[in-house]
């Protein structure tokens, strides 16, 4: 068995669970959840499994996909988070049935099956084709996700934006991989690679084909001055959904930058300092379009939409410290850290957004008072989850940032430097805001105690464990993420 | 398991407890008595564990990330254990005074602001020695937002203030650190171990200049953390502010990180940094702010808190001057003081808390008299105004007068310089302690009463935590040496060239 049949294998999976109910509408949600929840879990298991044995892609797939450590690590993220929004799904279940037509929400737990390979198979890709289908794969499935809760007006409003901006991006996407294709003749990354480092391709046509390239992908990432329709379609959207194009989408756009920024960036290429440049900027301006309009957010699903763009600036950031030889890390291996750092602390933050929702609350600020009072383990777990996103020391968040900052220091680059403090002591304002409401209790905040069923505290509580493990022992993270001198060795141990 | 990570870690399983539902008081008491005897013991055994050693005693490691090369490192020399037995002497008196009436967030944050500061005076990493600072801001954020005295809007004001300036502070020191570190490890593996560290400086000293500028980055990060001149606007309202034992723990401990990391990092790291004339000058520029334009503004402060707070701030003054100069004895009295004046100023918190509560106000005008009715507590008082004053016989004193006699020295220098003039202007700043904390005592316990404000001693068992921390006071203003003798070559390496 290979990492491919997996994939394979929770993609008809996906497309059983899509038809299932057509013929068997007596189906239970509890079954359908049950049934995806397993299906992801064996996934990952076997993934585990056929990872020692299994190093190579099947003969067919080897012009198409590879499966080097960042793969590897990307291919198991997909599965880790799939699961977790399973799992979010079926704690929302009790709410989201509300804004669904037939109150059913089969789809939700099928669709998520199909965007996991896809994710899979974006994490190996090795040419600019593979990419693409598996990039819509993904996309095509998250228009549904956000549309899903139809009878509420915000998430209408998200979905046609995310639809209308998506297939803009989409065609950016294909604008550029044209161009790139027309200048350098391949469409693989390693052909591209090697027609950059040729001093006689011409420059100009490349260039273009990279900024268009590096736009649309912008789109997908969140960042900056792409990054518009994130508070909208996060607000919008089922939180679930949220959590996953927040976390999932995210990351699948960061393997592809990653390759595409090796490859751009290859010893000798003739545009690299322009990408270097462009990032840099880019990566500044997002960290700054995040972090300072969402001082001013008072809902908590927008604040941590801004949260999402401003972590989009700091991966950028992370990404442009290409070729730095002082860290064991490469850019792309920071960027992978940096993702698995992020991933608890996001899912926990739209966890505790969730609960609330789910026993009535609200989505702001203030719907946070007295949290303390009412569960003291969502609060305690929130506050890990927030000073990790803010990048306090012993939380994971810190360990990522600390990466970014030591990058940016080597490279010099100290406007960027600059922007990227200032981001961060902006991002304790507003996350230090939340955790100050959570304690804080008045007249007006209700006091009804939170129920949590036992899945809740345990998933919260291993999510809550992570992130402070991640912050003070982080080793075993870096040495997966160790740069391998060939692509086979490292997966193998 | 080295003891030291006991040390640390006792603190956060106490808060981790009473979160769970441990009862508050017993736990956090607890934890924190065994936390004293332990450190006792530590510095009993100071002397044979660290015969024949260069470095650290009690020293564990373990390495949680390989490049940047990071180690959970313990190790305690002998300022790095002074400091631990004053933050384990403030926290049992922080702890213990707290009331049985106040809710369990109390205990908790003043246990992770204990650990915090234990953390970072006992990490030989750099990394961790930042990042345990850091463990005390949200506790401190939230106690003084949601518990602190006066208005709602004006605590949180407060709360936000502090974490602004707290934050703003720890960002530059990060990137001074980083900065350190990236010099440091020339091409090679990137390391923040501090043995490490002090190997490499001794054996490549950076350029006189660029030491100059990574110390002063450093100076302006803890200087911020240390509440110097003129980055301290946020310290006398936190700590008025603060409720009784976070202002305890904070202004008497943690503080002291700014000036600890200073002394432990900056100066060895960077030895000729600090000597340069633009960074030196600047140094004694904003420690004169400190005694004399804080001194000032300490003696115009009309309520018994915001003079506490203020006078605080303006103690800082001596102990950098102390760094300034950077003579052995110098060093060796800023450290002394550092202790002395955090048992005293957390006496002077304990008390001023308890009048709070007893009589409401806390307003100079409004007090007098308490004296009669309260002697036990007007002595009590008396030792800790006393010792902030510098009287001989306590231990302010002789922390002080190292500090003056061993600036004034400047390693045999004849001229009569900068730092000589720095001297005999700061010495004022004892004039002026005495006339606030004089008036102060005058105003509070002799005089008239006024009707309707009248205390009571407190309890026996309320005394005891104050009643031993005024005996620390004594013991260690009569024998000095006591502490001192901890201190062996530690700080030889500091010593300006």
């Amino acid at each position: 068995m290979s990492v491919f049949s997996i994939e394979v294998g929770l993609a008809i999976l996906g497309l059983i669970l899509l038809a299932l109910e057509a013929f068997m509408p007596a189906i239970t949600r509890r079954t359908l959840a049950g049934i995806s929840m397993g299906g992801v879990a064996l996934a990952f298991l076997l993934f585990l499994l056929v990872n020692k044995s299994a190093t190579q892609m099947p003969e067919f797939l080897q012009p198409y996909q590879q499966l080097d450590t960042l793969a590897v690590f990307y291919k198991g993220f997909a599965l880790v988070i799939t699961f977790l929004v399973l799992w979010l799904t079926s704690q929302c279940a009790g709410y989201l049935t509300k804004y669904t037509v037939d109150g059913r929400l089969s789809e939700m737990f099928s669709l998520p099956l199909i965007v996991c390979p896809g994710m899979m198979w974006m994490a190996g890709a090795k040419d600019l084709v593979t990419v693409f289908v598996s990039l819509e794969l993904v996309t095509v499935s998250f228009y549904v996700l956000v549309a899903f809760a139809r009878k509420s007006a915000l998430a209408l409003e998200a979905s046609v934006k995310y639809l209308i901006l998506g297939a803009l991006s989409t065609g950016i996407l294909v604008y550029g991989i044209a161009w790139v294709y027309g200048a350098t003749g391949s469409l693989t990354f390693e052909g591209i690679a090697k027609a950059l480092a040729n001093p006689e391709t011409v420059k100009l046509p490349v260039l273009l084909g990279a900024a268009l390239l590096l736009a649309g992908l912008g789109f997908k990432v969140a960042a900056a001055p792409f990054h518009m329709w994130v508070p909208d379609v996060y607000q919008g959207a089922p939180i679930p959904v949220t959590t996953f194009l927040s976390v999932g989408s995210k990351a699948a756009g960061f393997v592809i930058l990653t390759r595409v920024i090796d490859t751009f960036s290859i010893q000798g290429s003739i545009i690299a300092p322009e990408v270097h440049g462009l990032l840099l900027i880019a990566g500044a301006l997002t960290v700054l379009l995040g972090n300072l309009p969402a001082i001013f957010q008072t809902n908590v699903k927008r604040l941590l939409a801004y949260s999402s763009i401003s972590h989009a600036g700091y991966l950028l950031l992370a990404l442009s410290a290409h070729g730095s030889t002082r860290l064991d890390l490469s850019s792309g291996g920071v960027v992978a850290f940096y993702l698995a750092t992020y991933l608890p602390m996001t899912v926990l933050g739209f966890l505790v957004v969730a609960i609330l929702r789910i026993n009535g609350g609200g989505e702001d600020v203030s719907d946070f008072r007295g949290l303390a009072k009412r569960s003291p383990l969502l609060a305690l777990i929130m506050t890990i989850a927030l000073a990790s996103l803010a990048g306090l020391p012993l939380t994971a968040g810190f360990m990522g940032k600390l990466f970014v900052f030591l990058g940016l220091v080597d490279q010099a680059a100290w406007g960027t430097l600059g922007c990227a403090v200032i981001g961060a002591a902006a991002g304790f304002y507003y996350y230090f805001k939340t955790i100050l409401a959570m304690y804080s209790s008045d007249a007006s905040s209700s006091s009804q105690p939170i129920p949590l069923n036992l899945w809740t505290k345990i998933g919260a509580i291993v999510l809550a464990v992570t992130i402070v493990v991640l912050g003070v022992y982080p080793r075993p993270l870096q040495s997966m993420l160790m740069t391998a001198p060939a692509t086979v060795s490292a997966v193998a141990h | 398991m080295s003891p030291l990570e006991i040390v640390i870690l006792l603190p956060l399983l106490a808060a981790l407890a009473i979160w769970l539902g441990a009862p508050a008081r017993a736990t956090s008491v607890g934890a924190a008595v065994i936390n004293l005897l332990i450190v006792l013991g530590l510095v009993f055994g100071f002397q044979t564990a660290s015969a024949g050693k260069a470095g650290f005693a009690f020293e564990s490691a373990r390495i949680v990330l390989d490049n940047p090369a990071i180690t959970f490192g313990v190790g305690a020399d002998g300022v790095a254990l002074i400091l631990t037995l004053l933050t384990s002497l403030v926290t049992l008196a922080a702890v213990w005074q707290i009331g049985d009436d106040k809710p369990g967030i109390y205990h908790i944050s003043s246990l992770l602001i204990a650990a915090g500061a234990l953390g970072a005076f006992l990490s030989t990493d750099v990394f961790f020695l930042y990042a345990f600072h850091e463990l005390a801001l949200i506790p401190t954020f939230l106690m003084i937002g949601l518990y602190g005295h006066g208005e709602p809007e004006h605590r949180k004001a407060v709360a936000w203030k502090t974490t602004i300036y707290l934050g703003a502070g720890s960002l530059i020191l990060l990137a001074g650190l980083v900065w350190l570190v990236l010099e440091f490890s020339g091409g090679g593996k990137l390391t923040f171990d501090l043995q490490a560290l002090r190997a490499q400086a001794a054996l490549t000293p950076l350029p006189v200049e660029k030491q100059a500028q990574i110390f002063f980055v450093l100076l302006l990060g803890f200087g911020t953390l240390v509440s110097l001149f003129p980055l301290h606007s946020w310290a006398a309202p936190a700590y008025a502010t603060a409720p009784t034992p976070v202002a305890m723990l904070h202004s008497g401990v943690l503080k002291k990180f700014g000036l600890y990391g200073l002394l432990r990092i900056a100066l060895p790291l960077l030895p000729q940094g600090a000597q340069v004339a633009w960074v030196q000058e600047t140094l004694l520029f904003m420690l004169l702010g400190n005694i004399l334009v804080i001194g000032l503004v300490t003696i115009n402060q009309k309520r018994l808190d915001d003079l506490l707070a203020n006078s605080s701030v303006m103690h800082m003054g001596y102990i950098f001057l102390g760094l300034a100069a950077g003579t052995e004895i110098a060093l060796r009295g800023a450290v002394l003081l550092m202790f002395a004046h955090g048992i005293s100023i957390a006496l002077l918190f304990a008390l001023a808390g308890r009048m709070r509560n007893q009589l409401g106000t806390l307003e100079l005008k409004k007090l007098g008299g308490l004296g009669e009715h309260a002697p036990a507590f007007t002595v009590l008082f008396a030792f800790g105004a006393f010792a902030s004053i510098g009287l001989p016989g306590l231990a302010n004193f002789a922390g002080e007068v190292m500090v003056f006699v061993g600036s004034f020295m400047n390693y045999g220098s004849a001229s009569f310089g900068a730092l000589q003039w720095s001297v005999v202007v700061s010495l004022w700043g004892v004039v002026m302690s005495a006339v606030y904390m004089l008036r102060a005592y005058r105003n509070i316990f002799h005089g008239s009463a006024m009707t309707g404000l009248f205390m009571r001693d407190p309890a026996l068992s309320q005394r005891l935590p104050l009643i031993m921390l005024a005996a620390v006071l004594l013991i260690v203003g009569c024998c000095p040496w006591l502490l001192l003798n901890l201190i062996k070559s530690d700080l030889a390496a500091v010593v300006a060239p």
